[in-house]
């Protein structure tokens, strides 16, 4: 077989509550992603509960192996390559994906890559769109990240910019908590913003006009709540649906903002989106309009590819693959990796 | 029939083979690494030693605790892949049952594996002629309370794993003479042991399935003890 073509990638990711495997095709193309998620075990704990996950990780991880062999019609023997997550994540829940796929690499005597989750995101997009190629700036939104990229080749990322408190996605959660909304409350928020005021409560956009590509979410977290108890001590109806869409707008202006600053400081004319968050409608339709009005073209992925799956990994996976990085069989989990 | 056996359950990792009844290969090393990082490359090299691939193997045999919630499932995911990419059976023993197997033909064995705060993953087992009985399941419990009813219900005791060690002097102090420790060599889980057991078991039709198989933490987690807590 030459290196690269018709090439089958078996991943599997585990990093935190959804235990997904898949097979990937030639790194674009998804013949199976089979995605098994422990939300409503977690929801009576109000966040994910890691050696909970863990336990269901090792009960269910066979059977989705299996399926994902199935559903793509094929078997053990016609994998060529193994992708893994193997960070950032929970520790215990990274360790049961990473054991398999150590075990299934050497049984079956073919090469594994670790994948950075991360990374993994921003490959969820060349699944979506065969036609995108770096470079490209590149938005993570998620519950556990908020990072401005710019990447350079397939495997080659430079980090810009991160938060330096919550992320994007955690805010989201904490707000929603507020308001009454259930875990995980990011969807809700979305929903609720579409029919609220946005202008009902200028809340701050934290270090927007500083010149940095570093975001910050607590202090608007703080105001969502200061904002909640004066409202409450002064006994006036709280408008969930006002304060949702307030918020969401605050956080959406921010991340817009800085990613089209910086896709015009590198002149790219691509804009990629990725990460949980990147399921966000509010998020979705204010970069289209933006990409439109800059001349930049924006790329977002499925709303199934945005969450925590492992087509992405296979993806990522192939793609480091093609360009030589290759994990041994020793390889570290990285519960605290960062994206280069 | 060859077997292969792994124990991660313990800062050890254990890897051994067994051809019928006879072992050809057992590789124990203790060192500060995760079982994640040596566990599949010491399967690999106690395999390419004996010029054998995964495939060669007949029956895999795995300790499925209790023991470390994580290195449990290092060992059980590892050996439940094998298994699967194979289609060869697959049988969990017990990681306190295996540690009684390395002390055969003593009257009382008593294997302990620190669950900190002052419990041991502990049972109590009788050699009654070749066969180890059960005489108390396996559980979590405070070493007081254990020694307690060792003093007052048993007169031969031999004790092993490595809640005998970090508990010694106290063992020493409640049981006097009616206690022996392991030698050095048998305190520890090792690996032929599991394969052994697993054989027993295979022999008697009790095979487990790699979809289903999980660790026996004998604990339930924190947070599902404040929510049960909570609910009552
Ligand atoms: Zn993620």
């Amino acid at each position: 077989m030459i290196r690269g073509v018709g090439m089958l990638t078996l991943a599997i990711e585990t990093s935190c509550d959804e235990t997904s495997c898949a097979v990937i095709k030639d790194g674009r193309q998804v013949l199976s992603n089979i995605i098994s998620s422990q939300i409503d075990i977690h929801k009576r704990f109000g966040g994910v509960v890691p050696e909970i996950a863990s336990r269901k990780h090792i009960e269910s991880i066979n059977n989705i192996l299996q399926e994902a062999l199935d559903t793509a019609e094929v078997g053990f023997k016609d994998i060529d390559l193994i992708a893994v997550t193997r960070g950032p994540g929970l520790i215990g829940a990274l360790l049961v994906g990473l054991s398999t796929a150590k075990a299934l690499a050497y049984g079956l005597n073919i090469p594994i890559v670790g994948v950075n989750h991360i990374e993994g995101h921003v490959c969820a997009n060349f699944i979506d769109h065969k036609d995108l190629e770096p470079p490209f700036t590149c938005l993570i939104v998620s519950g556990g990240h908020t990072y401005l990229v710019q990447a350079n080749g397939y495997t080659d990322y430079e980090l810009i910019g991160r938060t330096r408190d919550d992320a994007a996605g955690e805010a989201f959660d904490k707000v929603a908590r507020s308001i009454g909304l259930p875990y995980p409350g990011g969807p809700h928020i979305d929903r609720l913003a579409k029919i609220g005021n946005m202008e009902s409560v200028a809340f701050p956009r934290v270090i927007i006009d500083e010149h940095t590509y570093d975001f910050s979410f607590s202090g608007l977290k703080t105001a969502v709540l200061n904002h909640l108890n004066q409202m409450k001590q002064k006994n006036e109806e709280i408008i969930v649906e006002d304060i949702a869409a307030s918020f969401q707008a605050a956080v959406l202006d921010v991340l817009v903002d800085k990613s089209f600053r910086l896709a015009k400081e590198r002149k790219s004319d691509k804009l990629v989106v990725a990460g949980g968050v990147a399921a966000n409608e509010g998020l979705r339709t204010m970069m289209m309009e933006r990409g439109k009005k800059e001349g930049i073209k924006v790329y977002y992925p499925s709303k199934i590819l945005c969450t925590d799956n492992a087509a992405m990994i296979g993806a990522a996976g192939y793609f480091n693959y093609i360009n030589g990085n290759v994990s041994d069989l020793g390889m570290k989990v990285m519960p605290n990796l960062d994206i280069k | 029939m060859k077997v292969l056996g792994i124990d991660t359950s313990t800062l050890m990792s254990t890897c051994a083979v067994l051809d019928g009844d006879r072992l050809i290969g057992e590789y124990s090393l203790s060192q500060d690494m995760s079982h994640s990082e040596k566990l599949v490359p010491m399967v690999k090299e106690v395999l390419d030693s004996l010029k054998l691939t995964i495939n060669d193997i007949d029956l895999f045999s795995v300790a499925k605790g209790p023991g470390s919630f994580t290195g449990l499932r290092i060992g059980i995911a590892t050996m439940k892949a094998f298994a699967h990419l194979t289609d060869k059976p697959i049988i969990g023993v017990s990681t306190l049952e295996a540690l009684a197997y390395n002390l055969p033909y003593n009257e009382i064995v008593v294997p302990m594996i620190d669950a900190r705060r002052e419990r041991v993953y502990t049972a109590i087992f009788k050699w009654e002629g070749k066969s180890l009985e059960t005489i108390m399941e396996p559980c979590v419990l405070e070493v007081d309370k254990l020694l307690d009813r060792l003093n007052s219900n048993h007169e031969k005791i031999v004790v092993n794993g490595d809640g005998s060690v970090v508990f010694k002097e106290r063992i020493k102090d409640r049981l006097k003479d009616k206690v022996q420790f392991s030698t050095i060599g048998q305190n520890m889980s090792r690996a032929s042991s599991i394969c052994e057991l697993a054989l027993l078991k295979y022999e008697r039709g009790q095979v487990d399935d790699f979809y289903t198989l999980a660790p026996d933490y004998l604990l339930e987690t924190q947070a599902q003890r404040e929510l049960r807590e909570r609910g009552k």
